[in-house]
């Protein structure tokens, strides 16, 4: 049992994460174009028109992965934070710094084709519903993440006060994906829910699953690359960093 | 009790209380986080009596066209309906036994003048053949039962 824990606790140090975090960046980023580039041409010549939205309803297959994948890398930071108040571990914080421009780039995303699927099908760019409002507040807390850590010189507490501010945020999460539910909204209900079928045809599905797939083998990509950019900065002085061959050479 | 316990304390106590608060806030709130009232409540005036957001179904058959842009139409959830009036552009998915929200207020007449309507869109999508086997389907158990 112990042993087992001392191997993940092997992969918490910098210096055996950064060739890791390498080799994971680069597959994930092959998976990415493959499946985005899949999921892409599904979107646009294999999934079949709707029957009351027409071709304008294609825009949902960057939609929903994309609100989807902000939701999630939010969580998942959550959990990088909650590791990082717990066992101290200088890694973690460095992966939830990693994963914040990703998740608001997935934020903007999911608002801004929103905003394209809304003018034609409601008739609004935009309304202050609890659903929209709530995915709003989701950028923010992405950007005031990013603002506060940034503020901050002294990386332990910049650390520190950037997990507790996603730990806060993370209530957040619930009331964007249960919104729909609890309040009347103009937004429409999960087609895709955690029990019972999908109201949705199985291509329109299987188009929406690369994608979201594509999406987060993207965030895991750009998240290793970012890290082991962080890593170097806050080793800089370190002997192994010092002897990395892409720093000598 | 290590230091790391304590910490991990803090963390489900702190996020339970966080919870709390803001389940505590949401339920306060109620209805003012929705977005629209219904038929029903607009009719028993539950609602707000000046500008208030009315959604619900359009009645199938209940659609009639004035002149140049002025539609008429009645808003039901089945149990009551209020009889709207709007002029202007209607959005793409605007149908009869579409969703539908429209903004506005009543007149003395008791018909609710909108000034904005917008269409609400249901969690539904299929290719245009699966929504006519559908609906075939359905006629025909229509049919059959007359």
């Amino acid at each position: 049992m112990s042993s087992r824990i001392l191997n993940w606790f092997k992969f918490s140090s910098p210096a055996t994460f950064y060739p890791l975090a390498g080799r994971i960046g680069v597959w994930s980023m092959v998976i990415a174009v493959v499946l985005i580039v899949v999921g892409l041409y599904m979107s646009f010549f294999v999934a079949p028109t709707d029957y009351k939205q027409g071709e304008g309803y294609r825009i949902i297959y960057v939609h929903v992965p994309a609100a989807w994948m902000s939701m999630f890398i939010y969580l998942v930071m959550a959990f990088w934070s909650v590791l990082g108040i717990i066992y101290n571990t200088r890694l973690s914080a460095m992966m939830t710094s990693a994963l914040a421009p990703t998740g608001a780039m997935f934020a903007f995303l999911s608002l801004w084709t929103g905003a394209f699927w809304g003018k034609p099908m409601w008739g609004t760019w935009w309304v202050w519903d609890a659903r929209l409002t709530s995915a709003l507040i989701l950028f923010f807390l992405y950007l005031g993440y990013i603002a506060l850590q940034g503020a901050i010189d002294d990386t332990r507490r910049s650390d520190r006060a950037g997990a507790l501010l996603v730990l806060v945020g993370v209530v957040n999460i619930p009331i964007i994906y249960f919104s729909v539910k609890w309040w009347n909204t103009l937004h429409q209900g999960a087609t895709i829910k955690m029990s019972g079928e999908a109201s949705m045809d199985p291509v329109m599905l299987w188009t929406m699953l690369i994608m979201t797939f594509g999406f987060w083998a993207y965030a895991i990509a750009t998240a290793m690359s970012r890290v082991r950019s962080i890593i170097l900065e806050r080793e800089r002085e370190t002997t192994w960093v010092s002897e990395l061959p892409e720093v000598r050479g | 009790m290590k230091a790391r316990h304590k910490r991990f304390g803090f963390i489900v106590v702190g996020l339970a209380g966080l919870g709390l608060a803001a389940w505590l806030t949401l339920n306060a709130l109620d209805n003012n986080l929705s977005y629209f009232f219904s038929p029903t409540e607009v009719t028993e005036n539950e609602g707000p009596k000046d500008h208030i957001r009315l959604g619900g179904l359009v009645e199938p058959g209940s659609l009639e066209r004035g002149k140049e842009l002025t539609v008429r139409f009645a808003v039901s959830d089945n149990a009551h309906k209020v009889n709207v009036e709007y002029t202007g552009i209607l959005p793409d998915l605007f149908a009869e036994g579409q969703g539908v929200i429209a903004q506005g207020k009543m007149n003395a007449n008791g018909v609710f003048v909108a000034d904005e309507v917008l269409a609400k869109h249901d969690e539904n999508y299929m290719p245009p053949e699966v929504a006519e086997a559908l609906e075939k389907g359905h006629n025909q158990a229509v049919g059959a039962k007359n």
